[in-house]
């Protein structure tokens, strides 16, 4: 008796799936040739990375570049074009939910519910992820990201740096393996700020998961991120460790390669640095 | 379908209800008014036929009807709104909830609302103006389940709607049940309009209901067969909704509009 042969490689992609899981691969988020077109743009073109397991990957890139447009993609709330988008060995398409039960996000322009209180978006979020034991959870999230105070107070009514916090214990709730955040210091003061990256940095260094990181602050990028993509027009032109960066391509700070990329790209095709 | 993020869509909007009395008061004040005032035209109404006709369960046992309806389909596009009105699309799609799971608190959560509203308009209905739906017996059940069915296939249809079309095509939700009013006859028989009118009406469940509570009030028993034909077509009005809903949502999916939703990305 002959299988039919789409059978066996959707037979063998579920084996991959639950082999990649089973086995704890360190690649939490595995990106290949994603590609999305609009009839009159192309967002984003055969973008392929991975990120890694306690790896902050930043994801750079002047305004329009594709930055958002991946990480929707990767979010689920984008279909795309083509390519195919594996989150800790899941693959997204074919099992929407089991991939996106292992990634949560936070991102400046998604803020959470403003008419109900930290506790209830949290605990509303919680029973939408599933989590167990959610009462202990929110509470030990409430004392984790210093919200003991505003835990009965409306989201709406909360400071940009208050709402970072929620949002980012929303994001923690259940312990994601990949964790995207986009922008999430841009409403922050340096001082907020610099409280909410050494947060993120805990939770890659001290957790099991890997970040997806997008920043216009060159400064924080080299602070917290271990490796950096450069998206321009939809491609990826650089990627390597943003301390040496700037170096490799005659620039002397990673602001100044970030404008002169944004500017001028290197080519047309992709460079790798690494 | 999981339990745990159906609860979760639930209990987020018994969160709303319970902290706004401005979400509360509508689900039963508006119903309330309505008893009132037709409670009020049927008493003036029997007084002028001198006692030759009992308008109380024609008229109004059909407005309590018909707003039972548009409870369950409000309770349904409300709860849908009320995460357009917060740019909540976002974090709840990006999260493992399925549309399904999604649908199905949204219904949850207007059972509950439209069952709050169902519940004043009885006491009131039979206490003020002697309603009483004893005089309907058993059938009252098949009457509301029909009319709950098309109120939820209706509300997902709207919802869909609103999602396709974007946040300010909320306006198209809140008439649509007075835009069906006339056609499936609340307060005459189908028989009174002009033929292609009736034509429409035939497609809609509640068209029987009413037809069922007039032949019951008349003495005469109510049709099996349009009974059944009115549940056939309820259920077949939520399977198309659902399926509407599904497509629309795999559209916003293809073309960007669900992580980009607000009344300025939506034309």
């Amino acid at each position: 008796m002959r299988v039919p042969q789409d059978t066996l490689s959707r037979l063998h992609s579920c084996i991959d799936d639950e082999t990649a899981e089973e086995t704890g691969s360190d690649v939490v988020l595995g990106v290949t040739e994603l590609r999305k077109s609009y009839p009159e743009v192309v967002a984003v073109e055969r973008v392929s990375f991975e990120v890694r397991r306690r790896e902050v990957l930043g994801l750079l890139g002047p305004n329009g570049a594709g930055k958002t447009t991946t990480i929707n993609m990767i979010l689920g709330v984008l279909s795309p074009t083509s390519g195919r988008i594996r989150i800790a060995g899941i693959d997204l398409a074919r099992h929407r939910a089991r991939a996106l039960a292992r990634a949560n996000f936070s991102a400046v322009y998604a803020s959470l519910p403003g008419n109900l209180t930290v506790r209830q978006n949290l605990t509303f979020f919680g029973l939408v992820y599933g989590i167990q034991h959610l009462a202990e959870r929110v509470g030990v999230l409430i004392e984790q990201f210093d919200l003991e105070r505003l835990k009965d107070v409306k989201c709406g009514v909360l400071s940009s740096g208050e709402q970072t916090r929620v949002a980012l214990a929303k994001a923690a709730l259940n312990r994601p393996r990949l964790l995207l955040l986009d922008e999430p210091t841009a409403s922050l003061d340096p001082s907020a700020a610099q409280t909410v990256r050494s947060r993120i940095r805990r939770l890659a260094t001290e957790g099991d998961c890997g970040i997806l990181w997008t920043s216009h602050n060159m400064y924080e990028v080299e602070e917290v991120c271990d490796r950096v993509l450069f998206l321009s027009h939809g491609r990826v032109l650089l990627e390597g460790d943003p301390r040496r960066l700037p170096s490799q391509h005659g620039a002397s700070t990673l602001e100044e390669l970030f404008i002169r990329l944004a500017r001028e790209p290197l080519g047309e095709s992709p460079e790798q640095a690494v | 379908m999981r339990a745990r993020p159906i609860a979760g869509i639930l209990l987020r909007q018994f969160y709303l209800i319970r902290g706004s009395p401005v979400r509360a008061l509508p689900m039963f004040a508006w119903v309330a008014i309505d008893i009132v005032m037709w409670g009020f035209i049927t008493r003036y109404l029997n007084t002028m036929s001198a006692g030759r006709f009992n308008y109380v369960p024609t008229l109004l046992g059909a407005v309590l009807l018909w707003d039972f309806f548009t409870r369950i389909m409000q309770g349904v596009s409300t709860a849908f709104l009320e995460d357009v009105w917060s740019r909540n699309f976002l974090n709840l799609f990006a999260t493992p909830l399925t549309t399904p799971e999604y649908i199905t608190g949204l219904v949850l959560t207007s059972i509950g609302t439209s069952a709050v509203g169902l519940l004043v308009m009885l006491v009131l209905a039979s206490a003020a103006f002697g309603l009483s739906f004893f005089s309907l017996g058993l059938m009252l059940i098949p009457f509301l389940l029909v009319l709950f069915g098309f109120g939820i296939a209706l509300g997902i249809f709207a919802s869909a709607l609103v999602l396709r079309l974007g946040p300010a095509s909320e306006w198209l939700v809140w008439p649509m049940p007075a835009l069906l009013s006339p056609f499936v006859g609340v307060f005459y028989p189908l028989s009174t309009l002009p033929h292609w009118m009736r034509g429409v009406g035939l497609l809609l469940p509640p068209s029987y209901v009413f037809q069922g509570m007039r032949a019951i009030l008349a003495g005469q028993p109510p049709s099996a067969g349009n009974l059944a034909l009115a549940a056939a077509l309820a259920l077949l009005d939520v399977v198309l909704a659902g399926y509407f809903f599904a497509r629309v949502f795999r559209y916003a999916l293809r073309t960007g509009l669900l992580a980009r939703y607000s009344a300025e990305s939506v034309s």
